[in-house]
Formats: C-alpha cells, sequence, structure tokens
C-alpha cells in the first residue's frame, strides 16, 4: 500500500460502490448512517427474527458502532457533540446475521471484525470501514441533523439507535472488503512476526 | 477564609471540563512530532484526523471523544487539609456536574441490574484512591480513560527470576495481542509490585506522569526507553495500520516486592489521554498544575 486511493460516496450505497472498493482505500460517506452497538444489535436481532421490521430500513445505509454523547439544543433538537466509534469485535457474534437480516452496505466502527463477518461482507456485498477511534469531534462536525433517535428510554443514550445525515464523514478507512480481504488480519500477522525479531534485540528467549 | 465543599467542587470541575475536551500539552507535542515524521500515508492520515479532531474539541469546548470514560481521582492529600470527606463529596458532585453540562457521558452501570445511574456516579465511582502525605495542601490528578482502552490491562504474576525477562516479553505481547484495540499511539504504564493490586494501580497512576519525563532512576529511565524503542519497532502504528508511532511513552514505577512475589502491572492509554493535575491550597485557592493545549482565538495550540 503506498498511497490510499480516496472515495466520496452517497448513501444508499449499491454493490457497485462496494464492490470498487479495496481494503487500505479511504472513504469519505455522505448521507444516511444508523448507529447500534450491542444492545441495538440484539433488540434490532430480536424483532427481525420475530418477523418485525425495524424502525428505520438499513438496505444500503452505514451502520455505525458508535455511542455519541448528545444534548437537547434551545429548540428542542438534538445535537451530537461527540461521536467516535467503538469496538466492533464485539458485535462479531451476530453481525454476520444483521448483514443478512438487514441488508446494510457499509459497517463503521474501529479495531477490526472477524471471519465470520468477512464472510457475510463477501456474500451479501458490503465493506467494514475503520474511523479514527477517539476522534468524536472530529465525527460529531461531519453529522449535520439527527432526524431520529430509537430506543433511547429502553436502551439510554449511548446504546440507542439513533440515526445522522452526515456530510463527507471519514476519514473511513476499508478494513474489509466485499472480496472478504482482512487488512488487520494481514496486517497484525505482520507485527506478530515483527515481534519477534524484537524480542531477539531486547534478548528474550525466543517462543515455542 | 475557610475552603468550602463548593470551592472544591469549583475546582474539580474545571479540571474534567479541561481533561475532556482538551489535550495535555505534553501528549499533543508527541502526537505533531508523529505526524510531521511519518511517512506511512494510512498511518499519517490517522493523526492527521487525530489533530484535527483534538483541534475541534478544544475550540468548541466538546469532549475529544465520545467515550469519555470512567473517572477516576487520585488525591495526594495532605494530613492538615481541612477537608476530607468533603474532597470525597466534591469530587462526586463534580462529576455529576459536568455529566450534566455534557463533558463526560453516562457512562457508570450496575453490573448486576444493568441500570445506568445517568450522572458517573455509584458503587466506587468515580474511583477515589487516596495517599496521605505531610503539609496541607491537596494535590489532585483526575484521570478518564474510555472502555477500549481497559482492553490491555493485563496482570503478570512472574516467579522473581524471570521478572523483568517476563516484564519486557508481557509489555511486547500485551501490544501486539490487542493490537488496535486501545486506539494507539498509545501510554503503557508499566509497575513490579508485591501484590497484583499494586502493581495494576502503580501501572494505572504512571499514566499520569507526562509524556517524554523520565523515571528519575538512572535504570529505570533506560528500561523506559528501551521499551519504547522495541514497541515503536513493532511497526503496529496508529490505529493498527502501520507506520512507526505505536507507543506515545513508557512509563514504569514499582513499590518493594515480597522475595517470593513479583506482581507486573501492564496499562494502556489511548492517545486520547484525558488528564488534569491541580493543587488546592488549605485556603481554597488552588492552581492547575498540568498545561493543556489552549484555544487563542484562531485555533487551538500550545
Amino acid at each position: 500500500m503506498s498511497s490510499a486511493r480516496e472515495f466520496h460516496l452517497r448513501t444508499p450505497l449499491r454493490d457497485e460502490d462496494v464492490d470498487k472498493l479495496r481494503i487500505g482505500d479511504v472513504v469519505y460517506l455522505t448521507g444516511t448512517v444508523v448507529t447500534a452497538r450491542d444492545e441495538a444489535h440484539e433488540l434490532a436481532l430480536e424483532v427481525l427474527r420475530g418477523g418485525g421490521s425495524l424502525p428505520v430500513d438499513l438496505r444500503g445505509l452505514a451502520l455505525y458502532h458508535c455511542g455519541p454523547v448528545a444534548v437537547k439544543d434551545v429548540s428542542g433538537s438534538w445535537k451530537i457533540i461527540a461521536a467516535g466509534p467503538t469496538t466492533s469485535m464485539r458485535m462479531e457474534p451476530v453481525e454476520p446475521e444483521f448483514i443478512e437480516r438487514t441488508g446494510v452496505k457499509m459497517i463503521i466502527g474501529k479495531g477490526g471484525m472477524g471471519r465470520g463477518t468477512a464472510e457475510a461482507m463477501k456474500k451479501h456485498k458490503a465493506v467494514y470501514a475503520v474511523f479514527t477511534g477517539g476522534a468524536g469531534a472530529l465525527a460529531a462536525e461531519a453529522i449535520k441533523r439527527v432526524p431520529a433517535v430509537y430506543w433511547l428510554d429502553k436502551l439510554g443514550m449511548a446504546e440507542a439507535m439513533w440515526v445522522f445525515e452526515v456530510e463527507e464523514f471519514g476519514p473511513l478507512t476499508v478494513a474489509i472488503d466485499s472480496t472478504g480481504a482482512n487488512l488487520y488480519e494481514q496486517r497484525l500477522a505482520e507485527v506478530a512476526e515483527k515481534a519477534k525479531e524484537v524480542k531477539r534485540e531486547l534478548g528474550l528467549p525466543a517462543e515455542e | 477564609m475557610g475552603i468550602t465543599e463548593q470551592d472544591l467542587v469549583g475546582a474539580f470541575y474545571e479540571m474534567i471540563r479541561t481533561a475532556a475536551t482538551s489535550i495535555p500539552e505534553d501528549v499533543y507535542r508527541a502526537l505533531k512530532e508523529g505526524y510531521e515524521r511519518e511517512t506511512n500515508p494510512l498511518a499519517k492520515k490517522q493523526l492527521e484526523a487525530i489533530l484535527k479532531d483534538i483541534d475541534i474539541a478544544c475550540t468548541r469546548k466538546v469532549p475529544i471523544c465520545q467515550d469519555t470514560g470512567t473517572p477516576y481521582f487520585f488525591f495526594e492529600m495532605g494530613e492538615n487539609f481541612p477537608l476530607r470527606l468533603g474532597a470525597v463529596n466534591a469530587a462526586r458532585e463534580a462529576v455529576r456536574k459536568a455529566t450534566k453540562d455534557g463533558y463526560l457521558r453516562p457512562n457508570a452501570v450496575d453490573p448486576f441490574y444493568k441500570k445506568n445511574s445517568g450522572d458517573n456516579t455509584g458503587r466506587y465511582i468515580p474511583w477515589i484512591h487516596v495517599d496521605i502525605v505531610e503539609g496541607s495542601d491537596l494535590k489532585v490528578w483526575f484521570m478518564t480513560k474510555g472502555g477500549g482502552s481497559e482492553f490491555p490491562a493485563t496482570l503478570i504474576m512472574s516467579e522473581p527470576i524471570l521478572g523483568f525477562e517476563k516484564l519486557k516479553s508481557g509489555v511486547i505481547d500485551t501490544i501486539v495481542k490487542y493490537g488496535p484495540l486501545p486506539c494507539p499511539p498509545v501510554i503503557v504504564g508499566v509497575s513490579v509490585a508485591a501484590g497484583a493490586d499494586i502493581a495494576l494501580t502503580l501501572a494505572k497512576k504512571s499514566l499520569l506522569r507526562p509524556v517524554g519525563e523520565r523515571n528519575p532512576d538512572p535504570n529505570i529511565a533506560k528500561l523506559e526507553v528501551e521499551l519504547l524503542n522495541a514497541i515503536n519497532k513493532l511497526g503496529l502504528g496508529p490505529h493498527g495500520f502501520g507506520g512507526g508511532l505505536t507507543a506515545l511513552d513508557v512509563k514504569i514505577d514499582y513499590s518493594y516486592r515480597h522475595p517470593a512475589t513479583f506482581a507486573i502491572g501492564i496499562v494502556t492509554s489511548c492517545w486520547a489521554t484525558r488528564r488534569a493535575s491541580a493543587v488546592v491550597h488549605s485556603d481554597g485557592s488552588w492552581e492547575m498544575t498540568s498545561k493543556h493545549i489552549r484555544y487563542t482565538g484562531s485555533g487551538c495550540m500550545i
């Protein structure tokens, strides 16, 4: 990866938008992003498994692993003041089913996701992209409107399902693409290899 | 004029607000230098986003990261400081107020009943660690740390003979194992102690020391630098996308140990290291002792 390709995409995302993305590409997204953390995943799947539908149709949209800090402004509408990504791996056990049942085309989070998600992304044409962890104020800048929030009373501010209208939301780095390639899996294997060398230099015994 | 609990609430509130919205100068400097040096394009992009985020948070006085963490107070309380329970009450009150005003996200959850208290207080939270010292001042460190950066917290109960070997390999293994999860570039706090609880507490307290400040003991300082260089050779980089900046610093502390124990604590802080320190005098006057980037009218800078 000598230099990153950059894309500016708009929701709803189509298969062809997702198909051209490869791991290491950088994306700026405009359109609708919907948040879900652990509890919103569980609740959404409970509804969908029961044959119900979600308060917002997620087909073609981006799902954001995020628990924002939100305040109500004087007019009574929500303003997001910090909204960086949360650790995606917590959602790994249920994400493949979530992708299949909802038709989301992009999942945004941090820290990477596992084999199950990569397989589901290959099968249903979706990508996983990483927003800079901790950059909550930068993310909030790109959130222009909050059209709705669901399950706020039941789940609380951080776990509720927020709907954001975003403009040029990013940088998002593609970490799993629709071929199932996983950037972190590759990178972390390189780091583990490097660690052996570093340990030798520290005079530590070789492993195994 | 005696000091009141309300004076302390005011001082603690300002510390929390400062820590949540503006990065300490030492951390900012290290991130900025890292950005200027970085040649890997993905890593540079991450550091650029981080610096932009810091600037927005400082300019608009909003939290740097939406995970405003778990609030910790470390007190060094002079034995003649007039308020004791008052200081504990004030810490809780300041946390409640800062949460209400949007500087802290309500994160305190009852583990058994899943109930969120809504104001970042609850059983043992905020966590308040008190050391009684000589004098009549109250020295306070406030720290708040997101959930992601708590994952790598590691305890190793080593055989004393293998202690330093296990310390070094433990630090490297921890960084490799958790990779991007704690939001690198991280600060790593390490300690050697008599017991498990002491080791982890001291490792966490180490994160309060400014980046670039070495342990006064030359041998410990040498080990800090050795580990820092080793971590940065791993090529994990900001957010795990590669590059030369994985750790901003390594801090080591210790307690005397038992002849049979060698407890090693390893704790990480994310790049969004949020801490502030202050000294409160017995008359109620106080000053912030940590330095932070400030809004100057045209942007935030040192």
